[in-house]
């Protein structure tokens, strides 16, 4: 287990220096200092940058997580013939590619904020959630891009998985909730609805973050009913949500990754 | 050093090796070789751990490897395609493969130093031309001073002096006392490097033999030709079995 942090290491190194993390970071800060420095609002401004922040964390971590998956097979087969097991260098690349993300992603929005952070300062917390589950959203979509990229062959094909899986939980479950809500409006559809939403880890990031911006007002009874859920211990409970969601395709890709033949 | 023993691999419904049974010695270089789809590439595979056979057994020096790791510290490996991550360099390729390898681990550097690549150690690796990436790949090959080295078409993307300096090296490893195995589509090469001839033929060895007795079974005088000779009756063979 030991080859886990060397490989970690030189996943970072390599990442690092790439062009398309670097211009990830600076994207996000440009759009971050946009929304601060121009919007009048800060609330606004952290519910806008959130509405980015779910969309665009998850497709940039599937795509580019495939994508930089396929491209590393040669030099994975070369790993895989030196003395190293297949865990190792499955959950090395896994936490390189994670971490550099992550990384890129807090400097792309953190460091916008903290800039203006003097004048707003109750959004800490706020913010502060909005990068937590953003890191938790990377963790999670790059081990679902990594499952796919190890389970086609076929780059296309896998491509075309990992944007589909990406579609389904950000676009098409939003359709499926409305179309349950419609359907089972006379009747008691709370519970319903709170399992719907923690089936899909962007809905449950999505509430987590609304519930703290004190919008929730908004979102009519459903948001008291999730006021009532997180509000005690519920933060909690999501928490644990988002570890189970990080480590069922984590530990699907190890499964697959290590039986694979290459 | 090497026995493979009962051996069978099918992807899907395709039987890529069928019952395989081989020895590789010490002090020997064996070349596999066959027409496409013959099952060279999932034999090394197998070998190397990448390809999970589904019956039989790998020893190496007495010991089963399949489903271990430990065993490839024994192993050199040089791959057909060379690619890298981009933008490491090509010191820290060689610093990260040292690293994986563990401390007091022997380094043998002279293909590394004929190459002179440490010349070019700071430039990043996505920048570089496809035979100084298979300059690299011959290099980390021997780097260990591995007892078994396995070659995929090792001289193809060469050119001739760095191909004649490779040779040299394999041909001083086996004298050294290395097991060799070397996939080839080149008649050469072969002929250059070969003691031991290994022809698959859908997934079954067709001929195994020294070259001498490869020599013999076809009564040519020459390598290439007894070569040659092995292939075409392969291929009538196949024709045969197919009507």
């Amino acid at each position: 287990m030991e080859h886990v942090g060397r490989i970690l290491k030189y996943e970072l190194h390599n990442l690092v220096r790439s062009k398309w993390l670097i211009g990830i970071a600076a994207v996000l800060f440009i759009v971050t200092e946009a929304l601060f420095r121009f919007g009048s609002d800060p609330a606004r401004a952290v519910a806008s940058l959130m509405n980015i922040v779910l969309i665009v964390i998850p497709l940039v971590s599937v795509v580019i997580g495939t994508v930089s998956f396929y491209n590393a097979r040669e030099f994975n087969e070369l790993l895989m013939a030196q003395p190293v097991s297949r865990t190792s260098i499955f959950l090395g690349k896994l936490a390189g590619f994670s971490a550099a993300l992550c990384g890129a992603y807090l400097v792309g929005v953190g460091v916008p904020f903290l800039f203006h952070a003097a004048g707003l300062r109750e959004y800490v917390g706020k913010v502060g959630t909005l990068l937590m589950v953003g890191c938790a959203f990377i963790v999670i979509f790059s081990a679902a891009a990594f499952y796919v990229a190890t389970r086609f062959e076929d780059r296309i094909r896998g491509l075309g998985a990992a944007l589909t899986m990406w579609f389904l939980l950000s676009v098409v479950w939003d359709g499926v909730i409305l179309l349950y809500v419609h359907m089972f409006r006379d009747y008691p559809y709370e519970t319903g609805l709170l399992a719907l939403v923690f089936i899909n880890p962007i809905d449950l990031g999505r509430i987590v973050v609304l519930l703290q911006l004190d919008i929730s007002a908004l979102m009519g009874y459903t948001g008291a009913v999730f006021r009532n859920v997180f509000g005690a211990g519920g933060i909690l409970l999501a928490a644990g949500a988002m570890l189970v969601y990080a480590a069922v395709p984590v530990v699907a890709g190890l499964r697959l990754f290590r039986s694979r033949d290459f | 050093m090497i026995q493979i023993q009962h051996v069978s691999k099918s992807f899907d419904t395709l039987r890529v090796l069928d019952d395989v049974s081989l020895e590789m010695e010490r002090g020997t270089v064996t070349a596999i070789l066959g027409p496409n789809a013959s099952g060279k590439s999932t034999l090394i595979k197998c070998l190397l751990g990448l390809v999970h056979p589904d019956q039989g057994r790998i020893l190496i020096d007495g010991e089963p490897v399949l489903g271990r790791w430990q065993y490839r510290s024994k192993i050199g490996y040089m791959p057909q395609i060379a690619r890298f991550p981009e933008n490491l360099t090509v010191d820290e390729l060689f610093r990260m493969l040292r690293d994986l390898r563990g401390p007091g681990t022997d380094i043998d550097i002279e293909v590394f130093a004929r190459y002179e690549l440490g010349e070019i150690g700071g430039k990043r690796l996505g920048t570089l031309s496809g035979g100084t990436r298979q300059k690299i790949l011959a290099a980390v090959a021997f780097l260990f001073g591995p007892q078994i080295l396995v070659l995929d078409e090792p001289t193809v993307g060469l050119d001739p002096v760095s191909a004649t300096v490779f040779k040299d090296k394999v041909r001083k490893e086996r004298d050294a006392g290395r097991a060799i195995v070397l996939s080839s589509h080149l008649v050469n090469e072969v002929e250059e490097m070969a003691d031991r001839i290994v022809y698959l033929l859908d997934g079954k060895p067709f001929f195994v033999g020294t070259t001498d007795e490869l020599k013999r079974a076809t009564s040519e005088r020459h390598v290439d030709r007894a070569l040659v000779n092995l292939m075409e009756q392969a291929q009538e063979s196949r024709h045969g079995t197919r009507r």
